[in-house]
C-alpha cells in the first residue's frame, strides 16, 4: 500500500482530507463528540484533540469538556466537517451549564422510563 | 469488489444513505471505498429537526458498517449490466 499523495488526498475516501480539522464524531451510543482530527487508520480508529461532548435535550445543549481522545473505529458511525461559516445550531436552541443540562437529561431518562412502565402495564389492552 | 466497482460508478449522483440508527443523509455521492465506507457532499439530513448538531455538516465520511441502506436514483440502476456482473463474477472471472 503506498501514501496517497497530497493531490489525490480529496478525491479518495480516506480521512486524511479532514486532517487538523474540526469535525463532529457520531458515535454508535448516539453521543456526539467534536474536536479536531489529529490521527486515524483504516478502521476508522481516530484521535480527537481538544475533544467534547455536545449533549442535547430538547431545546437545551451543553459542551463538557473531555481533553484527548482516541476513539475505537468501530463505535464511529459518521465523522462530519463543521462549516465554520455556518451557524452550529438553529437559533432557539440555548447554551446551558453541564449541571443543568445533566439536570434536563436525568428528567427525560425518567420520563422515557414512566413511558416504559406505563406501557408495559397497558399492554393488556392490545394496542399499537 | 461487484458492489464496490458498482457504487464508484454512481460517484456525483445524488444518493440517500439511511443508517442502522435511522439517520438518514442526503448528498452528492464524492467517494466509496473497498469496505464501502462512503464519503457526501452538500449534505443534508432528511430530518432535520430531529437532528439539528448536523445542521452545520457540509460534508461527512459515513462508515460502511453502519450503513444500513443506500437510496440510489432511478437512472444510475442499469439491472442488465448487474446481472451480468454478478453472473461474471459468480463464473469467478
Amino acid at each position: 500500500m503506498s501514501w496517497a499523495g497530497p493531490e489525490d488526498i480529496y478525491l479518495s475516501t480516506s480521512l486524511a482530507s479532514y486532517l487538523d480539522k474540526k469535525l463532529l464524531v457520531l458515535l454508535r451510543d448516539g453521543r456526539k463528540l467534536m474536536g479536531t482530527l489529529r490521527s486515524f487508520d483504516q478502521f476508522a480508529n481516530a484521535v480527537l484533540e481538544g475533544a467534547c461532548e455536545r449533549v442535547i435535550v430538547g431545546d437545551l445543549y451543553c459542551d463538557i469538556p473531555l481533553g484527548l481522545y482516541v476513539i475505537r473505529g468501530e463505535n464511529v458511525v459518521l465523522i462530519g466537517e463543521l462549516d465554520l461559516e455556518r451557524e452550529e445550531l438553529p437559533e432557539h436552541m440555548t447554551r446551558v451549564s453541564t449541571e443543568e443540562i445533566k439536570r434536563a437529561q436525568k428528567a427525560e431518562r425518567e420520563a422515557s422510563d414512566l413511558k416504559g412502565t406505563m406501557r408495559k402495564r397497558m399492554e393488556f389492552l392490545d394496542f399499537d | 469488489m461487484l458492489f464496490f466497482s458498482y457504487f464508484k460508478d454512481l460517484v456525483g449522483r445524488e444518493v440517500t444513505v439511511e443508517l442502522k440508527n435511522d439517520l438518514a443523509i442526503r448528498g452528492t455521492l464524492h467517494s466509496v471505498d473497498q469496505y464501502l465506507n462512503i464519503k457526501l457532499e452538500n449534505t443534508r439530513v432528511v430530518d432535520q429537526d430531529k437532528y439539528p448538531h448536523m445542521l452545520s455538516v457540509r460534508n461527512c465520511f459515513i462508515r460502511g458498517s453502519v450503513v444500513r441502506y443506500v437510496q440510489l436514483p432511478p437512472e444510475g440502476v442499469d439491472i442488465e449490466l448487474l446481472h451480468d456482473a454478478t453472473r461474471r463474477e459468480a463464473r469467478g472471472g
